[in-house]
C-alpha cells in the first residue's frame, strides 16, 4: 500500500510550519489581574461601563460556577485546567477614544490585514463597490465584528446595516444600548447554569457580537466575525447572541486563529441564536486556532457552547462548521426545534492531525410538530488524533412528525488515530421517522489505484478523495467561506491533499 | 466516573438481604471470601443508575428499586409445577438442563442424554473447589452482585472436535414469586467443536420475580458454535443477564437473543474476538408492550485483524414500553482488516411507545470497514393501506408486516426446527397483543 504509506509519512512531516496564523502582534494591553475572583469579573464589568443588572447577572455566574465541577465524560485528555492562573480580560491598549476605523492601532489593522480579513471598508465606499448581486459572489459585502483578545475593535459597515435595521455591534456596546433586548435574550437558550464552562463563560464574557434583525428584513450583507488570541495566558471567552425577528432571515460566519505558543490557551465561547416565526438563521464557523506543534505541544482549548433555538414556526436554524484548528474541539451546536415545522440543521468537517482531539457533534431535540432536521458530519482523522462525533437526536412525546437524518462518515489515514462516532437516538413517539447511518473506512484501494492509473499522483489522488468526501459540507458554506475551508483542508492536511 | 456513593434503600436491601443468604450459599470459606469482596464491590457502587453512561437509559433505580430475597431452594411442589413449564417450552430434541429458582434441578434435565464429549458439572460442584468461575472482570455493579449471591448454574465443557447432533438447552424456570435467583454458567467449547446452545428464561406461574444470570462462554479455534436465548418471564419479572463471550480463530459464531417478557430486562453482551479469521453474527429481536422495559446493551471487541462481525437489530414497541439498544463496535490499534458492521431498527406502535438507539463505533485501526445504521418509526401506512386494501383486518395487516420486520433477525437462525421454534414464540407474543 504505498500510497497510504506515502501519505502516513508526509502527514507525520507536518509540524508547526503548516500553521499560517502563528504570528504574534506586540501590542500594548490592558489586562485584568490574573485569576478569578468576584474582583475579577467586577473589574471586567467596570471596564465595560456595564449597567448593574449585568453586573448582578454575571456574579450570580460566578456563584453558580464556584458550585459546579468540570465535566469528564468527553473522548479528550488533557492536563487539569488551573482556572487561577489565567488572564480573564485583555484588551489592546486604547491610546485615545476611537471615533474611526483609522484611529485603531496599526499594528492591529496590519494583523487582520495578515490574515486576510477586509476590516477596512475604505474601498468599497470611494465607489469601487461592485453591485450587490453581480455574478461574482466573492466580491459580495461583509460586515466585519473583529474581536481582539476580549474586545471588539471595529466593525464595519454599521451605516448601511443600520439603514436596513439590522443592529449589529459589539456585545458590550448592545448592552449599553439595547439593554431591553439583551436582557430578554440574553441566557435564554444556553442559562447561565448550563454548564460548567457556559456558567464561567457568563461571569466573564469580554464581548462579541450582538445581532439583531427586525421583522421581514432579510440582512443586506453577510455578517462575519474574526476572533484572534494575542495575548499570552489569557482565556478568550466571547458571546454572540443572533436574534432573527419574524420572517427574517441573516447569515452570519466566524472565523477564528490565535500565534503558536506553547502553553494551552482556553477558548470558551457561548452562542445564541434566536428565531422566530418565518427566520432563518445560517451560522458558519471556519474555526483554525492554532493546534499546537508536532510534539502536541501548545495549541487552544476550544471549549464551546453554541446552541440555537428554533422559537417560532416555521423557523429554520442551520450550522455549518469547519473544524481544523484546536488542540481540543469539544462543541455540539445545538438546534432546538421548539416551534412548529422548524427545521435544524448542522453541516460539520473536523479534520485532525498531529496530537489533536476533537470531540464534537450536534444535539437536534425535537419539541415541536413536524419538525426536521439533517446532519451530515464527516471526520477525517490523520497522525496521531482522535475524532470523535457525538450526537443526539431526540423527538419529544408531543413532536409527532418529527423527521431526523443523519450520515455521519468518518476516514482515517494512518494507523495511529482513532474515529469514533457515539449518536443517541431516542424516539418518544410512533410517528417520528429517524435515519442514522456512519461509516468508517479508509481511502479505498481500488479509488486510489483507479485515479493513479488516469495519471494522478498518489497525492493529487488522496486530494481528490478527500475533497469528494467533504463536498456535501463544503457546498454548505457560504462563497468567501467555502474557498478559505478548502485552502484549510488542503493545509490542514498538507502531504495528503496536496 | 464521579458519581456520587449514595446508600440508597435498596443497597441497604441486599445487604440484609446477603447476610441472610450468606449461610445458604454455596462454597468454601475461600469461596465465601470471594463472594464477600464482591459484594463489598456492589454495596460501594449501588444499583446503576441513569448517570452512569452505560446504564443511561435503564436506570435500575427507578425501574426496580428493591431488590427480593433469594429464593428457597424449591420443593416438591415447586418442582412439579417447572415440569409442566419445561415440558411447554422445551425444543423438540434438546437436551435439557434445568435449573429451577436458581438451583439445578437433576430430575428435569437430561444429564444422562447428554454426548460423551460434554462433561457436566454444576456450579455448586466446582465452587467446593474454587471461586475462579466467580471472578469475572465486573464491568459494573450487576456482575458483582451476581458473584456475590450466584446460587448455581450448569458448567459445561465440550471436548476437541465435538460434533452435537443435539442442541443443549439451559432452562431457567421461575416458581418462587417475590423473590431472586442468581445463577451463573460457564459453557468452555473446545476447538472444531460443532454445538448449538439454548438458553431459556421462563416462569411456572411464578410473579414479580428478579433473575440476574451471568453466562461466561469461551469458544475455541474452527469451531461452528450458535447460541439462542429465549426470554419470555412473566411480564411482571426482572431480568438481567450478563455474557462474557471470547472467541478463538476462524471460528463461527451466531447469536441470537429474543426478548418477549418480563417488565425490565437487559442483556449486557461482552464479546472478545481473540482469534483472526472469525466470523461473529449477533442478531436480536425485542418484543415489548404495555410498560416492558427491554435493554440490549452489546460490545463487541475486535482484539485481532481479519474479524467479521454483523449485528442485526429488531425492535418492536407498542403501548408505553421502551426499548433501548446500545452496540458498541471496538477496533484495537492492531485490528486491521476489521469489517464491522451493526444494524438495529426499531418499529413504534404506539404513540407512547419509546425508542432509544446508541450505535457507538471506537476505532484505532484505519484499515477497516465499519459502519453502523439506525432507524426509527411506525409502520408503513402505504403497506397497511395496501394490505387492507385486499381485505385484511387492521391488526392481522399488522401482524402480517412486524412479522415481516422481525423476520430478518430470525432468518439468521440456521436451524430450521429451532427457527420455528421461536417464530412460534413471535407468533404467541403478537396474539397476545390483538
Amino acid at each position: 500500500m504505498p500510497a497510504v504509506q506515502e501519505t502516513v509519512e508526509r502527514v507525520k512531516r507536518i509540524d508547526v510550519d503548516q500553521y499560517r496564523y502563528g504570528f504574534e502582534t506586540l501590542i500594548e494591553s490592558d489586562k485584568a489581574p490574573k485569576g478569578l475572583s468576584e474582583e475579577t469579573v467586577k473589574f471586567i464589568s467596570e471596564k465595560k461601563n456595564e449597567p448593574a443588572w449585568m453586573l448582578q447577572w454575571r456574579l450570580e455566574a460566578y456563584r453558580r460556577w464556584l458550585t459546579m465541577t468540570e465535566p469528564t465524560w468527553a473522548r479528550v485528555d488533557y492536563p487539569k485546567i488551573d482556572f487561577q492562573d489565567l488572564y480573564y480580560y485583555a484588551a489592546p491598549k486604547p491610546k485615545k477614544t476611537i471615533t474611526s476605523l483609522d484611529e485603531i492601532d496599526p499594528e492591529i489593522l496590519k494583523t487582520y490585514e495578515k490574515l486576510g480579513i477586509p476590516l477596512r471598508e475604505v474601498a468599497m465606499l470611494e465607489g469601487v463597490e461592485p453591485k450587490v448581486g453581480e455574478d461574482d459572489p466573492a466580491r459580495r459585502k461583509i460586515a466585519v465584528d473583529a474581536v481582539f483578545d476580549s474586545v471588539s475593535v471595529a466593525t464595519t459597515f454599521k451605516a448601511e446595516l443600520k439603514k436596513a435595521g439590522v443592529i449589529f455591534m459589539p456585545i458590550s456596546e448592545a448592552i449599553r444600548e439595547h439593554p431591553e433586548l439583551v436582557q430578554k435574550y440574553l441566557g435564554s437558550v444556553v442559562p447561565t447554569s448550563d454548564n460548567f464552562y457556559a456558567t464561567l463563560n457568563s461571569a466573564v464574557f469580554s464581548d462579541g457580537s450582538f445581532v439583531y434583525v427586525p421583522p421581514g428584513v432579510r440582512c443586506p450583507m453577510e455578517l462575519s466575525t474574526y476572533f484572534r488570541i494575542n495575548e499570552r495566558n489569557t482565556g478568550q471567552f466571547e458571546r454572540t447572541l443572533i436574534i432573527a425577528d419574524k420572517g427574517s432571515y441573516v447569515s452570519y460566519l466566524e472565523g477564528c486563529t490565535a500565534p503558536q505558543r506553547d502553553e494551552n490557551q482556553l477558548h470558551a465561547a457561548v452562542v445564541e441564536l434566536v428565531a422566530h416565526d418565518d427566520a432563518e438563521i445560517k451560522y458558519s464557523t471556519v474555526q483554525n486556532w492554532y493546534p499546537g506543534n508536532s510534539e502536541g505541544k501548545g495549541g487552544i482549548y476550544n471549549f464551546v457552547t453554541k446552541r440555537g433555538d428554533c422559537r417560532g414556526n416555521h423557523s429554520k436554524i442551520s450550522w455549518t462548521q469547519v473544524e481544523t484548528g484546536s488542540a481540543i474541539t469539544w462543541k455540539y451546536p445545538s438546534c432546538i426545534l421548539r416551534g412548529d415545522n422548524s427545521r435544524g440543521e448542522f453541516y460539520s468537517i473536523a479534520i485532525s492531525n498531529g496530537y489533536q482531539q476533537v470531540d464534537s457533534g450536534t444535539k437536534m431535540i425535537h419539541l415541536g410538530k413536524n419538525t426536521s432536521s439533517r446532519i451530515i458530519s464527516k471526520g477525517i482523522a490523520a497522525g496521531m488524533s482522535q475524532n470523535t462525533y457525538r450526537g443526539l437526536v431526540t423527538a419529544h412525546r408531543k413532536a409527532t412528525g418529527a423527521r431526523n437524518f443523519t450520515a455521519c462518515d468518518s476516514l482515517l489515514i494512518g494507523d495511529k488515530c482513532g474515529a469514533h462516532t457515539v449518536p443517541y437516538i431516542e424516539a418518544k413517539n410512533s410517528s417520528a421517522t429517524f435515519e442514522h447511518e456512519a461509516t468508517t473506512s479508509k481511502i479505498s484501494e481500488d479509488v486510489l489505484f483507479y485515479c493513479v492509473q488516469r495519471g494522478l499522483s498518489q497525492e493529487e489522488a488522496v486530494g481528490l478523495v478527500v475533497n469528494g468526501f467533504v463536498k456535501d459540507v463544503l457546498q454548505q458554506l457560504p462563497m468567501e467561506f467555502a474557498v478559505e475551508a478548502q485552502k484549510l483542508i488542503s493545509i490542514s492536511l498538507e502531504g495528503s491533499v496536496g | 466516573m464521579n458519581v456520587a456513593v449514595a446508600k440508597t434503600g435498596s443497597g441497604r436491601a441486599v445487604s440484609d438481604l446477603f447476610t441472610s443468604a450468606e449461610g445458604r450459599l454455596p462454597g468454601s470459606p475461600a469461596v465465601i471470601a470471594t463472594r464477600r469482596d464482591a459484594f463489598e464491590t456492589y454495596e460501594r457502587l449501588g444499583l446503576p443508575h441513569r448517570r452512569i453512561e452505560e446504564w443511561k437509559y435503564t436506570d435500575l433505580r427507578a425501574l426496580v428499586g428493591e431488590l427480593l430475597p433469594l429464593a428457597a431452594a424449591p420443593d416438591a411442589a415447586a418442582l412439579a409445577s417447572a415440569a409442566d413449564a419445561v415440558k411447554a417450552h422445551a425444543v423438540a430434541g434438546a437436551r435439557k438442563l434445568v435449573l429451577v429458582d436458581g438451583v439445578f434441578a437433576a430430575g428435569l434435565s437430561d444429564v444422562k442424554a447428554l454426548a460423551s464429549e460434554v462433561g457436566f458439572k454444576t456450579l455448586q460442584e466446582t465452587l467446593e473447589k474454587d471461586a475462579g468461575l466467580l471472578k469475572t472482570a465486573a464491568v459494573d455493579a450487576v456482575i458483582s452482585l451476581n458473584a456475590a449471591m450466584a446460587s448455581d448454574g450448569v458448567v459445561l465443557s465440550i471436548a476437541d472436535g465435538a460434533q452435537l447432533s443435539a442442541p443443549i438447552q439451559i432452562i431457567h424456570v421461575a416458581t418462587a414469586a417475590s423473590a431472586s435467583a442468581f445463577t451463573r454458567s460457564q459453557v468452555a467449547v473446545g476447538k472444531g467443536v460443532r454445538a448449538t446452545i439454548i438458553e431459556s428464561f421462563v416462569a411456572a406461574g411464578a410473579k414479580a420475580y428478579q433473575v440476574n444470570d451471568a453466562v461466561i462462554l469461551s469458544i475455541g479455534d474452527d469451531a461452528d458454535v450458535a447460541h439462542i436465548r429465549l426470554l419470555d418471564d412473566a411480564p411482571d419479572a426482572v431480568n438481567i443477564t450478563s455474557q462474557f463471550v471470547t472467541v478463538g480463530a476462524n471460528t463461527k459464531v451466531n447469536f441470537f437473543n429474543m426478548t418477549s417478557g418480563a417488565a425490565v430486562s437487559r442483556l449486557q453482551g461482552f464479546i472478545t474476538l481473540a482469534g483472526e479469521g472469525s466470523d461473529l453474527s449477533i442478531n436480536g429481536v425485542n418484543l415489548l408492550q404495555k410498560t416492558e422495559h427491554g435493554d440490549t446493551t452489546l460490545v463487541v471487541d475486535h482484539a485481532v485483524p481479519n474479524c467479521v462481525s454483523r449485528e442485526i437489530f429488531r425492535a418492536v414497541i407498542d403501548d408505553r414500553a421502551h426499548s433501548v439498544f446500545q452496540g458498541r463496535i471496538i477496533v484495537r490499534p492492531d485490528a486491521q482488516k476489521t469489517d464491522g458492521k451493526m444494524m438495529t431498527r426499531a418499529l413504534l406502535l404506539s404513540d407512547e411507545a419509546e425508542a432509544d438507539n446508541k450505535p457507538e463505533l471506537e476505532i484505532f485501526a484505519d484499515d477497516v470497514s465499519c459502519g453502523h445504521g439506525a432507524t426509527a418509526g411506525a409502520l408503513d401506512d402505504n403497506l397497511l393501506f395496501y394490505l387492507k386494501a385486499r381485505g385484511l383486518p387492521e391488526k392481522q395487516a399488522q401482524a402480517l408486516l412486524i412479522q415481516a420486520f422481525v423476520g430478518e433477525a430470525i432468518e439468521q437462525i440456521a436451524d430450521d426446527n429451532l427457527r420455528e421454534h421461536v417464530i412460534g414464540i413471535a407468533e404467541r407474543w403478537l396474539e397476545r397483543r390483538s
